[in-house]
């Protein structure tokens, strides 16, 4: 039913300029990469709190509330280079079921992050309870889903 | 030497194995690409914090103590991963521009932490709390998160083989860069 959609999301003008480009699906790539570096950075340095190791020294909220500002520039770089990578091989992303866990998880981390995980560390001090490591738990989790199936939608 | 020795090594059964296996290749490869978040992740954060631009009330000690043990985690696993993928193809990834760049530059970053831990790292005591730490050190972090950035490229670039030895003609600067000569002529 959505094929017909992918379709038209690869004859976009976007799709098909990275799609004809030598240069700009593996700069995008790259680009992609560096934004999960620094995700990765501003989900651990908080999530690893929570669960009551790394910087144990300084409060959940205090890392939380400087981490948040880099966590939503790194979701903000990944967003607007896989929009034109997605773009690009729409196609093949249809048939790929790892790019369907991807999309299927990361509304789910998107939410949980924002809705649930952000609201406990905001209020959450230098001893986390055991609310406070489930929530590092599936953050962790969750995140690691969505990164590992994007990895493997190039290998299937 | 190192040529026959890299195109031995590359003949080894371990070594096809790797390269021809249906799991074992793309597992290896995307634990060193997962691992990212966790080892440019943390140097990241710890070289923002270096430059001033983040966690300005977290004292440095606090990352250079509490944070490192975890990049230097995820360090191992980079290192692991990334020697096995080298051991699959490892003449390829010999002459490839993009991994002679990605190495080099691995050395400059390590050069920058090794000065910056025998240098103003020594002194934190007394300015790890400042919001924005010394000249040294906000250099330190700058040239960290450049040179870790650069390798993140070039490590994904190295996946291409347009610059390759048995891809001609290029530029004699390629050929160069990528140690052709030897396979050209």
């Amino acid at each position: 039913m959505l094929e017909p959609f992918f379709r038209w999301c690869e004859s976009t003008l976007i799709g098909q300029a990275v799609a004809n480009s030598v240069w700009a699906f593996p700069i995008l790539e790259a680009v992609h990469l560096l934004g999960l570096c620094l995700l990765g950075g501003a989900l651990l340095v908080v999530d690893l709190r929570m669960l009551g190791v790394g910087l144990t020294g300084q409060s959940v909220s205090r890392l939380a509330r400087h981490a948040r500002p880099w966590l939503v520039a790194a979701l903000v770089v990944m967003v607007a280079t896989g929009i034109p990578l997605f773009l690009s091989e729409s196609i093949k992303a249809y048939y790929n079921t790892s790019f369907w866990v991807k999309m299927a998880t990361l509304p789910v981390a998107l939410g949980f992050t924002f809705g649930v995980r952000e609201r406990v560390a905001r209020n959450e001090g230098m001893e986390p309870g055991p609310r406070c490591k489930v929530i590092g738990a599936v953050s962790l989790a969750l995140w690691f889903t969505v990164a590992a199936a994007g990895r493997w939608i190039g290998f299937s | 030497m190192i040529e026959r020795f890299l195109g031995w090594l590359g003949e080894t059964p371990w070594s096809v194995a790797l390269l021809e296996s249906l799991y074992a290749w793309p597992l290896v490869e995307s634990t060193h690409v997962l691992t990212l978040g966790l080892f440019v992740g943390a140097t990241i954060v710890m070289d923002l914090r270096l430059t001033g631009l983040a966690f300005r009330d977290v004292p440095v000690q606090a990352f250079t103590g509490r944070l490192l043990p975890w990049t230097h985690a995820g360090f191992i696993v980079m290192t692991v991963t990334g020697l096995l993928l080298l051991y699959s193809q490892p003449l390829r990834y010999y002459h490839n521009v993009f991994f002679r760049v990605k190495v080099l530059v691995m050395v400059v970053a390590g050069i920058n932490a090794f000065v910056f831990h025998r240098g103003a790292h020594r002194h934190a005591t007394t300015w790890g709390a400042d919001a924005i730490p010394p000249r040294a050190a906000r250099i330190a972090g700058t040239v960290s998160l450049a040179a870790w950035a650069l390798v993140v490229v070039t490590g994904r670039l190295i996946a291409y083989n347009w610059f390759d030895c048995d891809i001609q003609p290029q530029p004699g600067w390629v050929n160069w860069l990528a140690g052709c000569e030897a396979v050209t002529e």
